[in-house]
C-alpha cells in the first residue's frame, strides 16, 4: 500500500490526513476501455502513491487525477484536471480523471454551480499540481543525490542536464510521497502553458456514445428495488391520507407508504427548498409495475394552511420562512405584478436625483417586460439511489451540492452526517436544479423505511411539475431625456414571485448621473431555485431590449450608444459599487462589433446586439434572424466573450453553443403556467422545448485574449441571447418583445416557428 | 407472467414480464442494457431510441408483446468497438455537453444514415427533430452526421 505523510501540514488546503476511504483500494475496471488514444493505460502498476487530494501516481508512470466537482455537463470534469496536468508537468495522454466522491475533510467545494469551478478553482488546483511535481523534484534530487534547483520537468519525466540523468514520475513517486510538502510553490508563468489553452476531449466521451453507465438512472445494485414518489397534485395541497389497498396487491409491488423529508424541528439551510415535506411512496420490483402502481394509486390530499419553518441564518441565528397558503394562478400572478409596477418599491440604489430629472424631461421612454416560470427539465429526471443500513448510508445520484444536503438527510435519519457516504454520478444536466437535491433525502427515507437498497425514479411528470423553477419577473425601466435626446436619468423598477432579479450596481449604474433602482417581492408557494444564472437571465433580457430601444429613440447605433455609457463608467464613473469592469465590457462588445462586421454589414440583414456581465465574465451578442421558406430562421449567431484565461477551448465554444441555443428555446418557447395550483405542463408533448430545427444555423464563439484568471463560462453566454434575439426580431417584423416567450407575438405576426 | 423472446445486439433473451411493458424497461431494468435513456416516456425526446427491424424508434413507445420477432440494436451494439462512423465522428466534434441524450441521437442519425447516407440539411433536421438535447448540442450534432456522411 501507498505510504501516508503524516507530516502533512493541516492547515495547508492540500488536506492529506490519512489514506483511509476508498482512495487506496484500487478497482481497476475503469481501466478498461478509458479514453480513447491512451494506449500507455494498458499495462496495471504495481502500485499508486497519492501525492495529495487531486493525485495519484502510479509505478508505471500513469497518472490519476480525481475530479472533485460534480459534473452535468459543463466539462469541469475535463478542464479542471487539466489545471493540475498542467502544473504536474505530465502528458495528457497518460492521464485517467475519476470522479471523487463527496468528501468533505479532503475537497473543499465540492459544488458546481454558480460558473464557479474553474474561478475557484485555479489556484488550488495549480498548486495542488506543482506541489506534486515540486515533491517529485525533491525525491529524484535525493535519489541522484543533486540540487533540487538542477532539476527539470517535462511530460512526466525528471531531467538533470548536467548528468544526463532522467527518470520517470513514477520511479520516485514511492520516495515523494514520504516527503514533507514543500513551501513557496512557484507556479507557471503563462507562457509556458502545454496543456490550458489547448482543447482536450471530454474525459467521458467514449462512454457516453458507447452506452456505458454513467448516471444514477444507470445505477444499480444486486437486490435493489424501484421506487416512486407520489406529490401532491397541486402547489399549495399537502398529503391527507393513503388507501394503500388500492396498489399493494399489485405485481411486482413490495410496500407503499407516506414520507415525510423533515423533522418539524429541522433548522433548514438556503438550499433546502422542498415543495412538498410528505408524499407517498410506492416500492416495487420494476419501474414499470412501479409505474403502473402509481397510475391506480389513491391518495387524498388537502389544502396546505400557512406554515413557517425557521432557515439557519448566519452561526447562531436563523429567519422565519412563510409559505403562503392558497391555489395559484399565472394570470393572477401577471395582475399582481402590474400592481407592483405601478406602486413604490424599495430603493436599492438612487444617484443623482432622478426624480427632478423625470420632472424636467423633454421625452420619457418607458416600457415593461415580463417573463413566466420556466421548468428546468433537464434530460434526466430526478432519481437517486439509496442503500440505508443502521448504522451507514449509501447515497449515490446526481447533485451539484452534495454539502448543502447532507446534513438535512442526517437530521432526518437519525445518523451523524460521517456515517452519511455520497457518491457522486454524472448528471444528465443540471442548469441549477440540482443544487437542491431533496430527491436524495426522499431516496434515503425509503430505502430506511423499505430496509433495502432502492432507486428513486421520478417520471417525466414527476421532475417537471415538482417545483424548484425560475421566477415569474417583471422589470420596467424609464429612461428621461431632454430636447436633444440626450439622456437625462434611468429608472429602473424590478420584482418577481417569488423573488426580485434586480443587480442595482450593474451597468447602467455607474455610466448614468441621475439613476434610480427599486426592487419588490411577491410572496408564493410555488418553489423556485437558480436557474441558468438566476436574475441575470432575466435583467439581461429585458434591460438590454430596453437599451437597444433607447438607442432608437435618441437615434444612436445600439453598440455605440452602449460604448458611450462605458466610456463613461470607465473614465467617471457614478457612484462608488459598480460590479463590473467598464473596459472589459466594452471589449467584447468591440470584439463582436468586428466579427460580425456590424459597421459594414449587409443593411438587408435584421441584426439585434446584446452584451452583459454576470459571473465574473463578460459576453456581447449579435444574432442575424430572417424568414426562410415562410418560417423564422435564426441564422447566425456571434458571441464575444470575456472569461480570461480559456482552459479548454473547444470545450468552452461548445458550451458557449449550448448557452445560445438554451437562451433561443426559453426566449421563443418557455413557459410554465399555473391553474389553481396545478401546472398546465407536465412532459415534453406539452412543454415546446427548442429542437434541431428552430437551432441558430451557424453560431461563432470568440473569446478574448488576456492573461487574466479564469472566471465564469457555463452561465454567461446565456442571459444576453434573450435580447439579442428581441432586437433582431425587432428588425426583422417592426415590432419589440416586451413579453417572453416571444411565440405569441410572432404567431400573432403569421410568423411560423 | 407471460414469457417474452427478445432479440437484441444479435443475442437472443427471454424476460418475464407483464406484456404492456415498454421494451425501454426491459432493456434497463431486466437485460441491463441502460445505454437507452429514459427522458420522458411519451416518445418525445427520442432519449430511448433504438433499431426496431432497422427503424429508429421510441422504445418507451412499444410494448414487449410487440417485439418478439423483431431485430432489435441498441447503442451498445451499433458497433463492436464504439467505431460507428458516426461515433467517431461524434468524438471528433466532441460533441456531448452532459451526455444523457447522446445515445438517441447517435441512434436516430444511424437509422437516418442507413437509408440516406448522403442526407441534406433539411433531410437531417427532419429525422434529428424528434430527439431534444438540453444542453443545446444540436449544431454539433448535424456537423457529426455530415462528417459522417462523408466517411460512408
Amino acid at each position: 500500500m501507498a505510504h501516508t505523510n503524516k507530516t502533512i501540514d493541516r492547515r495547508s488546503f492540500l488536506k492529506v490526513s490519512s489514506l483511509t476511504g476508498g482512495g487506496l483500494l484500487l478497482n481497476f475496471s475503469w481501466l478498461a476501455g478509458h479514453a480513447m488514444g491512451a494506449e500507455s493505460l494498458t499495462e496495471l502498476p504495481n502500485e499508486w502513491f497519492e501525492l495529495n487530494s487531486y493525485i495519484k501516481i502510479a509505478t508505471n508512470g500513469n497518472i490519476t487525477l480525481y475530479s472533485a466537482n460534480p459534473e452535468f455537463g459543463s466539462n469541469v470534469k475535463t478542464a479542471m484536471p487539466m489545471i493540475v496536468a498542467e502544473e504536474l508537468d505530465v502528458d495528457w495522454k497518460n492521464v485517467t480523471v475519476e470522479q471523487a466522491d463527496f468528501y468533505p475533510k479532503r475537497y473543499s467545494r465540492q459544488f458546481t454551480g454558480g460558473s464557479q469551478g474553474i474561478r475557484q478553482g485555479w489556484k488550488p488546483l495549480r498548486t495542488a499540481g506543482a506541489t506534486a511535481r515540486q515533491l517529485l523534484v525533491l525525491a529524484a534530487a535525493q535519489q541522484w543525490n543533486v540540487p533540487a534547483g538542477e532539476i527539470t520537468t517535462e511530460n512526466g519525466m525528471l531531467l538533470h542536464k548536467n548528468s544526463g540523468k532522467s527518470i520517470g514520475y513514477g520511479a520516485v513517486a514511492s520516495l515523494a510521497s514520504t516527503l514533507p510538502i514543500p513551501q513557496d510553490i512557484k507556479l507557471k508563468t503563462t507562457d509556458r502553458f502545454k496543456i490550458i489553452g489547448t482543447s482536450k476531449k471530454n474525459v467521458d466521451l467514449e462512454k457516453i456514445i458507447t452506452g456505458k453507465p454513467l448516471f444514477g438512472m444507470d445505477y444499480k445494485t444486486e437486490g435493489m428495488l424501484y421506487a416512486m414518489i407520489v406529490n401532491p397534485p397541486a402547489f399549495g395541497k399537502k398529503f391527507k391520507s393513503l388507501d394503500a389497498a388500492s396498489v399493494k396487491s399489485m405485481p411486482g409491488i413490495i410496500d407503499v407508504f407516506p414520507i415525510k423529508i423533515m423533522n418539524d424541528s429541522y433548522k433548514r439551510n438556503f438550499f433546502d427548498t422542498a415543495t412538498f415535506i410528505e408524499m407517498v411512496a410506492i416500492v416495487g420490483k420494476s419501474t414499470w409495475e412501479v409505474m403502473k402502481a402509481k397510475k391506480a394509486i389513491k391518495v387524498e390530499w388537502e389544502n396546505a394552511p400557512e406554515t413557517t419553518y425557521e432557515m439557519a441564518g448566519r452561526p447562531g441565528q436563523s429567519i422565519k420562512q412563510t409559505i403562503p397558503a392558497g391555489l395559484e394562478s399565472s394570470t393572477d400572478h401577471k395582475k399582481i405584478m402590474e400592481t407592483y409596477t405601478k406602486n413604490p418599491g424599495t430603493v436599492l440604489r438612487k444617484d443623482g436625483n432622478p426624480e427632478e430629472a423625470f420632472q424636467k424631461a423633454h421625452k420619457i421612454l418607458e416600457r415593461t417586460y415580463t417573463c413566466p416560470f420556466l421548468a428546468h427539465n433537464t434530460m434526466e429526471p430526478v432519481n437517486c439511489y439509496a442503500d440505508v443500513k443502521a448504522d451507514k448510508a449509501v447515497i449515490y445520484g446526481p447533485t451539484q451540492a452534495p454539502e448543502f444536503i447532507v446534513g438535512t438527510i442526517a437530521d432526518i435519519l437519525g445518523m451523524p452526517k460521517e456515517n452519511i457516504q455520497i457518491n457522486l454520478a454524472r448528471m444528465g444536466g443540471g442548469f441549477g436544479l440540482r443544487a437542491y437535491s431533496h430527491h436524495m433525502v426522499e431516496a434515503a427515507v425509503i430505502s430506511q423505511k423499505a430496509k433495502a437498497p432502492i432507486k428513486l425514479i421520478y417520471s417525466r411528470e414527476d421532475d417537471m411539475t415538482y417545483g424548484i423553477y425560475r421566477p415569474a419577473y417583471s422589470a420596467t425601466f424609464r429612461a428621461a431625456l431632454d430636447e436633444k435626446n440626450q439622456l437625462l436619468a434611468f429608472h429602473v423598477k424590478a420584482g418577481g414571485i417569488p423573488e426580485s432579479p434586480l443587480h442595482q450596481n450593474r451597468f447602467p449604474a455607474g455610466a448614468i448621473d441621475n439613476y434610480l433602482a427599486e426592487s419588490w417581492e411577491h410572496k408564493s408557494n410555488i418553489t423556485i431555485g437558480a436557474f441558468r444564472a438566476p436574475r441575470s437571465n432575466f435583467m439581461a433580457s429585458s434591460e438590454q431590449s430596453f437599451l437597444d430601444e433607447l438607442a432608437e429613440t435618441m437615434g444612436k447605433d445600439p453598440i455605440a450608444f452602449r460604448l458611450e455609457l462605458l466610456d463613461r463608467a470607465a473614465k467617471n464613473p457614478v457612484g462608488k459599487n459598480n460590479d463590473y469592469d467598464a473596459k472589459r465590457y466594452a471589449g467584447v462588445l468591440e470584439l463582436v462589433r468586428e466579427k460580425s462586421g456590424w459597421n459594414s454589414s449587409d443593411k438587408s440583414k435584421h441584426r439585434g446586439v446584446s452584451a452583459y456581465f454576470c459571473h465574473n465574465s463578460y459576453v456581447a451578442q449579435v444574432v442575424d434572424t430572417r424568414i426562410s421558406n415562410n418560417k423564422l430562421e435564426v441564422e447566425k449567431v456571434y458571441a464575444a466573450v470575456d472569461c480570461g484565461i480559456v482552459v479548454n477551448p473547444d470545450a468552452s465554444i461548445n458550451m458557449g453553443e449550448g448557452a445560445i441555443v438554451d437562451g433561443i428555446g426559453n426566449a421563443l418557447f418557455g413557459e410554465f403556467p399555473f391553474e389553481n395550483g396545478v401546472a398546465l405542463k407536465n412532459n415534453f408533448n406539452n412543454y415546446r422545448m427548442i429542437r434541431m430545427k428552430e437551432a441558430p444555423k451557424s453560431i461563432e464563439v470568440h473569446f478574448v485574449k488576456n492573461e487574466i484568471d479564469p472566471t465564469g463560462l457555463g452561465e454567461p453566454l446565456f442571459p444576453p441571447i434573450f435580447a439579442a434575439l428581441a432586437n433582431s426580431l425587432y428588425k426583422l417584423t417592426g415590432k419589440r418583445f416586451y413579453e417572453q416567450p416571444y411565440l405569441p407575438q410572432l404567431t400573432k405576426q403569421n410568423i411560423q416557428i | 407472467m407471460p414469457v417474452f423472446k427478445l432479440k437484441v445486439n444479435g443475442k437472443e433473451y427471454s424476460v418475464d414480464v407483464d406484456a404492456a411493458t415498454p421494451i425501454l424497461w426491459v432493456l434497463r431494468d431486466h437485460l441491463n442494457l441502460i445505454g437507452s435513456k429514459y427522458g420522458c416516456g411519451v416518445g418525445s425526446c427520442g432519449a430511448c431510441t433504438i433499431h426496431f427491424n432497422g427503424n429508429a424508434i421510441r422504445s418507451c413507445q412499444i410494448p414487449v408483446s410487440a417485439a418478439s420477432s423483431a431485430t432489435i440494436t441498441t447503442i451498445e451494439g451499433l458497433s463492436e468497438k464504439g467505431d460507428h462512423p458516426l461515433q467517431k465522428a461524434w468524438a471528433e466534434h466532441d460533441v456531448p455537453q452532459c451526455g444523457y441524450c447522446q445515445a438517441g441521437q447517435i441512434m436516430t442519425a444511424a437509422a437516418l444514415l442507413k437509408k440516406n447516407p448522403k442526407p441534406t440539411d433539411k433531410e437531417i433536421d427532419d429525422a434529428m427533430n424528434g430527439n431534444l438535447c438540453r444542453c443545446g448540442t444540436y449544431v454539433r450534432v448535424k456537423a457529426a452526421i455530415q462528417k459522417a456522411s462523408k466517411t460512408i
